[in-house]
């Protein structure tokens, strides 16, 4: 009898949880007529924006930048604009593929009409062939892996992607002769850092760099302490280090090559940015190293000057990092596209998207992250790559 | 007559009747609802992972409930199963047929993964307890870091295959990758659907509900209950263990296929001590030993976290919350003790109506 009971309770859990999903979504879907209707009649309707990435977890640091980046940009344009012109709303996916595409459904279930995310690359290419299959446009603002972009026709980058920041970094160096001897430390189980990586030793061997170090690189179960990896450097002879890694295993780096004396030029990438930030590091050792990256909080142009001093009245005086910079243009370039005709808010998620993607090959935005900055038929950004190289806790533009 | 039939049923078989029933009707319910067009997109879309889920939790019980070995590298067993199919999956899809493809990529799942648990098992199981929990432990972290560093392809001149990085493959030109590291195999064409699921959930209580109930399976629960006494009667230990952990590592496999299969891109990072002991969650609440449990432990927890969305930040943090009290609520003596005085109490007001019945 007790088995029976429970087996029934069971079976009403089941149904329960069944039948209770169902009602949320007859919900969401009268809440989809309803607004479909009264956007009809207004002439100044929202367009329901959608963001996705990880706001817990250890990826949580890129996910808020990103997620108050875009937050800041939709209030800016709201507060112009005098009305509701975008709502946002973000979800979180933990940095995990399978949670990112429950994010997206959730998202798909409020009516979301465009995609701005994921964060990272692993979630965006599961959510990516998703909106392949949904006819959804998507602009990732920082998911950089080339795989990404060439999903589908309607996918978006905001960023540059790897191989190109590989290639791009390759060719800069050669070009202005920083190293005779070439030292890589990496992350081999980070697509990011692989990425990276791979474009730029195809690079450098064209170009006929001299590599010394190839394979000191770690792993994230062991990055907690890279003095090994430094040390294989040191004992090549390296003159220059290039790290393709985020910033906090940078930081690392650069302490344990500050404690056996070694003091090679070290040239990051845009994970780098933000270096300057982690907690407990002192910022001296970071002087003299060098970046290739899209945006700097120290720039002094404009459109910069009003994103730093915003975000900072924003978020308890927090300097924004490229994250939030590609996060911020992402909701712009919306909205140029939303100025400029392209799209209007009474359009249905694949009517947008159709339209989006149209004008984002043909348009040229600029942004925090650059001028001029314009997009190929596989949704891939072309903008200018800027060298910053760090002296007394500021970035400074190398020529 | 058909009630009294059921009266006079075995325990078991009702308790089996039940176990599929419930599966049974949560697809069909699940199937109108749909088909009415009622379900959420977030709801659908967590259909095959739930089967995913139900199917490892079960078999985990297996190893877990019924041979009482704590596993601690189900994960592993699902990553070897999932990045097998998956690359049978991607190879076979342009050239066979659908159905063949799919039935020949969670064939192939499955067999890896429990030549897997078959090479693991011979040394490990000598081990128990403890010792068992961590070797397992070390073998699923060997398998996700051995497939991070894994670059394979193919291209006009047989298999590349490196594990260094994509350039020492040497491939040619138009070569195709189809692992890339730690970008792992990106680009699958999504085939897994909520039916295949349902049937390979039918499918792994089917062959571990039989196996329980079989001479087999006593042997089994003998060995967890008392291995000397066991032993002593002439059971031969390493041989119901071996075939205990075994069939527990091709189910494990099995749903890595279909959880492969229902993503475009496949990273060994997902599958790393934290999901094994996700899944260990499942059984340890659902009840060691009682497969119903699992199935629904596996299926609520899943949906729990989604369910929670609108709290935002707090999510983690109520899901903590309410995994505490599930615990305790299905697992503390004290709980069970007053359950039963609620539930005996619940069966005092039917039975003194009945005789009100009688009376008038």
């Amino acid at each position: 009898m007790k088995k029976f009971v429970s087996g029934m309770l069971a079976a009403v859990m089941a149904l329960s949880l069944a039948a209770c999903s169902g009602n949320n979504s007859s919900d969401t879907s009268s809440a989809q007529d309803s607004q479909a209707s009264t956007s009809e009649g207004a002439s100044q309707a929202t367009i329901k924006l959608g963001g996705i990435g990880p706001t817990t977890g250890g990826n949580a640091q890129y996910g808020n930048a990103v997620k108050n980046g875009e937050q800041l940009a939709v209030d800016e344009i709201n507060a112009a604009a005098g009305y509701t012109v975008f709502e946002l709303k973000f979800e979180d996916d933990e940095s995990d593929p399978e949670t990112a595409l429950n994010a997206y459904n959730a998202l798909k279930d409020w009516g979301m009409q465009v995609l701005v995310g994921p964060v990272t690359s692993d979630p965006s290419l599961n959510v990516a062939s998703e909106c392949v299959n949904d006819n959804m446009f998507m602009l990732t603002p920082s998911a950089s892996a080339e795989d990404v972009a060439l999903t589908g026709s309607n996918i978006f980058q905001m960023c540059f992607t790897d191989p190109n920041q590989g290639v791009v970094s390759a060719n800069y160096i050669a070009d202005n002769n920083l190293g005779t001897k070439i030292g890589i430390i990496y992350d081999s189980s980070d697509p990011y850092s692989t990425g990276i990586y791979t474009a730029f030793m195809a690079q450098a061997q064209e170009l006929g760099l001299n590599i010394v170090v190839s394979d000191a690189s770690f792993t994230a179960d062991n990055k907690s302490d890279l003095s090994t990896q430094v040390t294989k450097c040191q004992e090549a002879g390296a003159d220059l280090v290039f790290l393709p890694i985020y910033y906090n295993e940078a930081s690392q780096v650069l302490i344990a090559a500050d404690r056996i004396g070694y003091e090679p030029t070290f040239f990051g990438c845009d994970g780098m940015d933000g270096i300057l930030g982690v907690e407990g590091f002192d910022t001296s050792l970071a002087d003299g190293l060098m970046m290739l990256c899209p945006f700097s909080a120290f720039g002094d142009d404009e459109t910069t000057t009003t994103f730093v001093s915003a975000y900072k009245a924003a978020y308890n005086d927090e300097t924004p990092n490229q994250f939030a910079a590609d996060a911020y243009d992402c909701v712009y370039a919306i909205y140029q596209a939303l100025q400029d005709g392209a799209i209007s808010p009474d359009m249905s998620s694949s009517e947008m998207c159709d339209a989006l993607t149209t004008a984002f090959t043909s348009m040229t935005f600029n942004g925090t992250t650059g001028e001029g900055q314009t997009w190929d038929e596989n949704g891939m950004i072309s903008k200018e790559p800027k060298v910053y190289i760090i002296e007394s806790g500021a970035y400074v533009l190398a020529d | 007559m058909p009630l009294t039939r059921l009266k006079n049923m075995k325990k078991s078989t009702k308790s089996k009747i039940i176990t599929y029933g419930i599966v049974i009707v949560f697809y069909l319910v699940v199937q109108i609802l749909s088909g009415a067009g009622l379900t959420s997109s977030s709801f659908e879309g967590q259909l095959v992972p739930i089967c995913a889920y139900v199917v490892l939790a079960v078999s985990l019980n297996l190893t877990v409930g019924f041979l009482g070995e704590l596993s601690l590298g189900h994960a592993g067993f699902m990553s070897a199963g999932a990045f097998s199919g998956v690359l049978v999956w991607t190879v076979l899809n342009q050239n066979a047929p659908t159905w063949l493809a799919v039935l020949l990529a969670f064939i192939v799942g499955g067999c890896v993964a429990g030549l897997f648990g078959f090479l693991i098992g011979i040394p490990v199981l000598r081990l128990s307890g403890d010792y068992l929990a961590i070797v397992t432990l070390a073998f699923g972290e060997i398998i996700k870091n051995v497939i991070n560093a894994c670059y394979l392809g193919y291209d006009s001149k047989g298999i590349h295959f490196s594990l260094k990085d994509a350039a020492s493959m040497g491939l040619e030109a138009d070569g195709t990758t189809l692992i890339n590291g730690a970008m792992g195999i990106t680009r699958i064409k999504t085939v897994s659907t909520f039916t295949i699921g349902i049937v390979l959930v039918l499918l792994s209580l089917f062959v571990i509900i039989n196996l329980i109930n079989s001479r087999a399976g006593r042997a089994i629960t003998a060995i967890r209950d008392n291995e000397i006494a066991a032993q002593s009667v002439g059971i031969n230990l390493t041989k119901y263990k071996l075939m205990a952990f075994v069939t527990s590592a091709v189910f494990a496999g099995l749903a890595g296929v279909l959880y492969g299969l229902n993503y475009s891109s496949l990273v060994a990072r997902r599958f790393d001590y934290n999901t094994s002991i996700q899944i260990l969650v499942f059984v340890v609440l659902g009840g060691m030993g009682n497969l119903r449990g699992s199935i629904i432990a596996a299926a609520l927890l899943t949906v729990l976290p989604e369910m929670l969305r609108g709290l935002d930040d707090y999510r983690m943090l109520i899901y903590a919350v309410v995994l505490i009290v599930m615990m305790i609520f299905n697992q503390s003596p004290q709980m069970i003790a007053w359950r039963k005085r609620i539930a005996e109490r619940f069966k005092g007001f039917r039975k003194s109506d009945a005789k009100k019945k009688e009376v008038a």
